[in-house]
């Protein structure tokens, strides 16, 4: 059918795909900015590499499709994608990383399915778990925060070096992260007790002021960003809630049961890229259910298996993986879980008045 | 009273203030009026007069026919100048069949009995006169207001709610009608519930006009029937589904009827309407209309003519300050768009709006859907708005029914939410349409089905008789030649 008479309603919200996307990259700038600086030049040159290999992919495509490129390359979802792409690579990854993985994201992550709205992966995600099987060593090179002026930070050639020519001494500057850590650790059979209190503190967790991806370090500016985004109405609290309660409520359970083999919920709740995910992964319009039933369904399942995937599977960060996977059963929750439609049961059959309940409103036959 | 809430809804910018403070103005007679003579839901009314008959005012000029039918009067006296096609004030400004009538400036009522008290009548009565009155649902529902209350007291309702919730925007019509004739309605109010045989009523109004509220409560405030119920201001609370689950809790059964919770829903212009019928002998001749929107000079609330062009009625408000980029009948939610001022008014026209470019957001093109889920959240009805347009653009009758097509109320909640602009309700109402298109040729189909099988079972029966003639014949001619030879 063609559109041209113009029908009701003649009334729009203010809202629109730019304006919501550019204030999801206003809420994630803070946290950016930090990894930024706390990771320092290099961060920057991969940042820029994997966000321009984006907004690239998609001109072409576009291109190559016959649409117009202007109006989509302007609604921000792309520069988006690569934000979020950039945000879960390791810092000091190579440039090809972030090149390879930004058009990835954008090509086969979404204009093969046919452009925005079409993608059944979060581009971001898909790209990032595509990363990690095929170059596994880069992409779980972590390093220690060298940020600016303390010494250990490379100045501007010597980043460029790093992201153009690799890194000079690897052994010199990798750390890992505490979940890979922890991993590592529990493999050489010791305990809990002995390998955190050396290498985790819930302070340092939340500042950021730990090894970790670009963005994944800043929990406190990540949920900062996360709960502004809950109040601008840009999503709701339906999947962020669900995920994080879902992981806290494991880790906490299972930590009851052994505290020396199971990480406890802080933890859990703050390192990786738990909250990035909470907050701007996994609410990611496009991928997630449209429901509200829905989203909660998907949010638990997410937590499920980041959990799951953390704790007996073969990475030890598991979001990515997660949301992948919760992205692919997205179709499903749709197809199953609808709202209940006014008058009707649940089934769909006319929903009768009970003869009890149809009685005047409470309190009717009388003024105030 | 204890209230219960709707699901989904919007919160559009409600603009009243542009045309509320305005009191209601009586629209100075125009020289000519255009009645049509079908106003309301189901057939058409049939002229009685001739063209160069001489009318008064109020006096019958199409008289209701069929089951489902409401007459129309005279607004004002003069002489029939033609019956005929006119442009009716609807988008596709086809004509319909249309009284002209020429003012002769006397506005001369027609003389009449005074009417009887109407509290001795039986309630049948009061339908009866509510019914040659002419009165229809003059909330936006045009269906004839006689045989919705004769319905509904056949189903025993409890409750008549009185709906004042004007939840459209720019709309302040009612919210003028109850500040300024507040008894005048209660009365009203008291006579459907005599119709009606019904025990209670409740006001319904939406907390945005406090004093309407004022007015209503005071007004009815010596009436032990009746009660005001504030309710929140959020589209579409005005929408007889959501009011009654509004105020009662319970849901209009799919395929069923408001009055299957006990409740009938009636606008508080009707009960003003109603009251003017019984106690002056007054037909529905004349509404209050608002004027509005940007584009309007001087938006008003006025006291029009039925049959008033939409041209007169905003020369009044001194016309148009720029060229609207929506000129629409109703509020911008549902209203729909007129083909040109060049229209009549009908007993359904709560308001004119003239919007400007910026106002109607006109540069916003729609994009893809991004599956964002807010048109679910804002559905009223609990449907995917998202599923169904998917299913109607691709002609997937069959699948935009299952996603609840014919539970959709068309009140452009989601097309207001979506920020990819995509008109949902344009795709909900060309399925809509192609849906009463099958509905029509599988009616069709059957028919001829029927009568194809009517046919043949006629020419097998035929076949059957001559085959049974035949082998009678046989037969008789068999027994001829046994008798014949035994004979021989
Ligand atoms: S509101 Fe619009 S963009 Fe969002 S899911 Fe509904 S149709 Fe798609
Ligand atoms: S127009 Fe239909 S689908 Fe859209 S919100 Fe209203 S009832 Fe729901």
């Amino acid at each position: 059918m063609s559109v041209h008479l113009p029908s009701a309603p003649h009334a729009h919200a203010s809202d629109s795909v730019p304006r919501i996307m550019g204030l999801v990259l206003l809420a994630v700038a803070p946290a950016t900015l930090y990894g930024i600086v706390l990771f320092g030049w290099p961060a920057l040159n991969l940042f820029l590499v994997t966000i321009l290999t984006c907004l690239l992919g998609e001109a072409v495509c576009l291109r190559l499709a016959g649409r117009a490129v202007r109006p989509f390359l302007l609604d921000g979802s792309a520069l988006l994608t690569g934000v979020l792409l950039a945000l879960s690579l390791p810092p000091w990854a190579p440039w090809w990383i972030g090149a390879i993985g930004g058009f990835f994201a954008i090509v086969v992550g979404k204009q093969v399915f046919g452009g925005i709205g079409q993608n059944l992966f979060n581009p971001a995600m898909l790209a990032r778990v595509a990363l990690l099987v095929s170059f596994p060593v880069e992409m779980t090179l972590w390093l220690e925060p060298r940020p600016p002026f303390s010494g250990a930070a490379p100045g501007f050639l010597e980043g460029l070096a790093i992201t153009f020519g690799g890194i000079p001494d690897i052994d010199a500057v990798s750390g890992a992260t505490i979940l890979g850590h922890v991993r590592t650790e529990l493999g050489m059979a010791r305990e809990l007790g002995q390998i955190l209190p050396g290498h985790y503190g819930a302070g340092t967790a939340a500042l950021g002021w730990t090894g970790g991806s670009l963005g994944e370090t800043s929990d406190l500016l990540i949920l900062i960003g996360g709960l502004w985004l809950l109040w601008r109405r840009v999503f709701t609290w339906h999947v962020p809630v669900a995920l994080l309660a879902t992981v806290l409520v494991l880790a906490a359970g299972f930590n009851w049961l052994n505290p020396e083999r199971f990480a406890g919920p802080a933890v859990h709740l703050l390192s990786g890229g738990l909250m990035l995910g909470a907050f701007f992964i996994a609410t990611d319009p496009v991928t997630s259910p449209t429901t509200k039933l829905g989203q909660l369904i998907f949010g638990a399942g997410c937590g499920v298996l980041v959990y799951v995937i953390r704790t007996w599977g073969g990475y030890p960060e598991g979001v990515a993986f997660a949301v992948v996977l919760m992205n692919a059963a997205t179709p499903l929750i749709d197809h199953y879980v609808r709202p209940r439609i006014y008058g009707r049961t649940w089934r769909g059959q006319s929903r009768p008045v009970p003869e009890r309940a149809r009685r005047p409103p409470a309190g009717s036959g009388g003024t105030e | 009273m204890k209230l219960f809430n709707f699901w989904g809804g919007v919160h559009p910018a409600g603009q009243k203030h542009l045309s509320a403070d305005q009191p209601i103005q009586v629209l100075p007679m125009p020289a000519r009026l255009h009645v049509p003579l079908q106003q309301h839901t189901g057939r058409s009314a049939v002229p009685v007069v001739k063209v160069g008959q001489i009318v008064r005012k109020g006096e019958l000029l199409g008289r209701a026919q069929g089951g489902v039918s409401a007459s129309v009067h005279a607004p004002t006296s003069g002489v029939v100048a033609a019956i005929g096609d006119f442009a009716a004030p609807h988008v596709s400004g086809l004509p319909l069949p249309t009284i002209t009538l020429e003012s002769d400036g006397e506005d001369l009522w027609l003389e009449r009995e005074p009417p009887p008290d109407p509290f001795t009548l039986e309630p049948e009565d009061i339908a009866a006169r509510i019914g040659e009155a002419g009165i229809v649902g003059m909330g936006g529902a045009n269906f004839p207001a006689a045989l919705k209350l004769g319905k509904a007291r056949q189903a025993k309702v409890h409750t008549l709610a009185v709906n004042g919730a004007e939840c459209e925007p720019y709309m302040t019509c009612d919210d003028r009608l109850m500040r300024e004739r507040a008894e005048q309605i209660v009365d009203g109010v008291r006579l459907m519930l005599h119709a009606l045989q019904a025990p209670n009523a409740v006001i319904a109004i939406e907390d945005n006009k406090p004093e309407a509220v004022a007015r209503m409560k005071a007004a009815c405030q010596s009436e032990r029937q009746m009660r005001v119920a504030m309710v929140p201001s959020r589209y579409p609370a005005g929408s007889a589904k959501q009011l009654i689950q509004i105020l009662t809790g319970l849901e209009t059964p799919a395929g069923g009827r408001g009055t299957d919770t006990g409740v009938l829903v009636h606008n508080v212009g009707t009960a003003y309407a109603v009251h003017r019928a019984l106690r002056h002998a007054h037909p529905l001749i004349s509404r209050i209309v608002t004027v509005t929107g940007g584009a309007v000079a001087r938006p008003q609330n006025l006291e029009a003519p039925i049959g008033a062009l939409v041209e007169d009625l905003l020369a009044f408000c001194g016309g148009v300050a720029e060229t609207p980029a929506r000129l629409l009948m109703g509020g911008p939610m549902m209203g729909q768009p007129l083909p040109g001022t060049q229209v009549p008014i009908v007993k359904g026209t709560n308001g004119i709006l003239a919007l400007t470019a910026a106002e109607a957001r006109l540069e916003a093109t729609p994009s893809p859907c991004i599956r964002c889920g807010r048109c679910v959240e804002a559905c009223p009805m609990g449907l995917m708005p998202l599923e169904m347009s998917k299913r109607a653009r691709h002609d997937d009758l069959d699948g935009a029914l299952d996603f609840g097509l014919i539970d959709c109320i068309s009140c452009g909640s989601c097309a207001y939410a979506c920020p990819s602009r995509i008109p949902l309700v344009q795709y909900f109402e060309y399925a809509k349409g192609a849906l009463e298109t099958r509905q029509r040729a599988e009616q069709k189909a059957k028919e001829t089905r029927r009568l194809l099988e009517q046919r043949q079972a006629r020419l097998a029966r035929e076949e059957r008789a001559k085959a049974e003639a035949a082998a009678r014949r046989r037969a008789e001619k068999r027994q001829a030649k046994a008798k014949a030879g035994a004979a021989a």
